[in-house]
């Protein structure tokens, strides 16, 4: 998902980065139905945002080469701070402040192990599950209108 | 000593109160939703925020319909909001490799590994008008393939492995990646730079321009080596977390020009290439980009400079149209004391011409006598 080869990350960091990725590609309807079957409501303080700012953003030159800004994007983040000093950030494309707000309480619940557990279970898989089979739909969808070419053959020999 | 002339404000108020009136239109007919422009009228959408340098479907559909579907002004509207935005940083270069691919073809190549694929596209169909388009009479779901999961490889690594195309294109990186909208553009550029600009830049004129180098301004033997449409992950290095994130994939369409060079003084006859990155499914502008970049390298592949598609400083200052529509149309504002001065001078000018031809013609019929 995250493409992490500069910092060589613990299963930590890589989870961490993972679940981020999967709340930020969210769907923000689904990610608050999930939310409120979950049933928890912790009590936290804002420590940054929600804010929304831009990111440029980078290509490369002939895809491969060097580094180029070729625009920018809307991108909201927030910080958190539960009552028991857990602190949650959330960084997403688009504006929508309150999906950007849950997904830093979500970042910041996840620190404690069982919490962990449980926010991956019921959270993160079914949300990473609903964005890959919108990827495989979207991918069959594509696979069939690829060219399949034939040659035909006219006249003797 | 200047008087300031007054007046107009209730005019103003009026016209913009008629201007919603208008975009409004029959209330009988239901007003349009931010998410039927975004998925009905989708490329509309795309320029928006491809020209507009915004990426943001929601804003770009807001700004088409508050701009009655004026698309240089929607641009413009876009550009102005991104203005009032912190900047939170840049992303890690976006890898177009890793593409989820909606769309990819070669002219080259037939038979290329991950295949032609051709995705939600007009080409073949017939360009007739569909009267049945007029009703919402229903659609089809698209059909579906499963099972397929080749690597969509890219051409130029295809070319590369003979040795006959060039590299990916390195600038140096000394004073770090440009970046226009930080610092005022100086020519000449550096490519990197010139691609920043190009993107943003007005699909008609850059299309203009491409076809200008088709038809003999400029010729460099195009070939569309590969296209390709899809969504890319943007990464960004978050500093409170010190590791990078993925915060969602955005849509762009990438363009790969082949172009044959006869080879120079430094470089042997090769393949040469020029590129093409912009939001969204933008296939037209992005193929119009990558031919201004590959003419704009005339210079630094030492090729005869004869036509303006290879005028850097004459394609870079007259691409963007949010500018270009702000000097043009800012001729229409009051410009009566200008005016004034001119017509001034004009008189004086015809005053003298006058006299000037009533000596003339004395002089000549003296001359006669």
């Amino acid at each position: 998902m995250v493409n992490d080869s500069k910092n060589a990350p613990d299963t930590g960091q890589q989870g961490r980065a993972r679940r981020m990725a999967v709340l930020a590609q969210a769907d923000p309807r689904q990610l608050a139905c999930l939310w409120r079957d979950l049933g928890i409501d912790p009590a936290f303080s804002l420590v940054r945002g929600p804010e929304t700012g831009l990111v440029t953003l980078r290509g490369r030159i002939g895809g491969g080469g060097s580094p180029f800004n070729f625009g920018e994007a809307t991108v909201t983040r927030a910080t958190v701070r539960l009552g028991n000093g857990a602190v949650g950030h959330a960084w997403m494309l688009g504006r929508d402040h309150a999906k950007a707000k849950l997904a830093a309480v979500i970042d910041a619940l996840a620190a404690d192990p069982a919490m962990e557990r449980s926010i991956e279970a019921s959270l993160i898989a079914p949300l990473a599950r609903s964005a890959a089979d919108a990827d495989d739909a979207k991918r069959a969808e594509t696979a069939a209108t690829r060219v399949d070419f034939f040659t035909m053959v006219w006249g003797e020999d | 000593m200047y008087v300031a002339v007054k007046g107009g404000e209730a005019a103003i108020e009026n016209a913009h109160r008629l201007l919603d009136d208008r975009r409004r239109g029959d209330r009988s007919v239901p007003a349009l939703t931010l998410d039927q422009i975004a998925g009905q009228l989708a490329l509309a959408v795309d320029r928006v925020m491809a020209e507009g340098s915004l990426y943001d479907r929601e804003l770009g559909a807001l700004a088409v319909k508050q701009a009655r579907g004026d698309l240089i002004e929607a641009i413009f509207l876009l550009r102005a909001y991104r203005t009032t935005l912190p900047r939170f940083g840049y992303s890690r270069p976006v890898d177009t490799a890793a593409m989820l691919v909606e769309r990819r073809i070669s002219a080259c190549y037939k038979d290329l590994p991950g295949g032609q694929v051709l995705g939600p596209t007009f080409d073949y169909t017939h360009r007739l008008l569909d009267p049945a388009l007029a009703e919402d009479a229903g659609t089809d779901q698209p059909v579906r393939r499963e099972g397929e999961t080749e690597p969509v490889m890219r051409v130029s690594e295809i070319l590369a492995g003979e040795g006959l195309i060039e590299g990916d294109g390195a600038v140096a990186q000394e004073k770090g990646v440009g970046d226009i909208t930080r610092t005022p553009m100086e020519f000449p550029m550096d490519r990197d730079t010139r691609l920043q600009a190009l993107s943003r830049g007005d699909e008609g004129f850059l299309l203009a321009l491409g076809y200008s180098t088709q038809r003999g301004y400029a010729r460099s033997h195009p070939f569309a080596g590969e296209i390709r449409i899809g969504e890319v992950e943007v990464s960004v290095d978050i500093p409170e977390l010190g590791f990078a994130v993925s915060l969602g994939r955005v849509q762009v369409t990438e363009c790969q020009m082949v172009n044959q060079f006869k080879g120079s003084a430094k470089a042997p006859p090769q393949f040469t290439r020029g590129y093409g990155l912009v939001f969204g499914q933008s296939e037209r502008k992005a193929m119009a980009m990558a031919l201004v970049d590959r003419a704009l390298r005339a210079s630094e592949l030492g090729e005869d400079m004869t036509a303006p598609a290879q005028d850097e400083e004459f394609v870079i200052s007259h691409s963007d149209n949010v500018q270009a529509t702000g000097f043009v149309e800012h001729l229409k504002l009051p410009h009566y004391v200008d005016f004034q001065a001119e017509l001034d001078l004009v008189r004086r000018m015809r005053a003298e011409h006058d006299a000037a031809r009533v000596t003339g013609a004395g002089d000549e019929l003296e001359a006669a006598e």
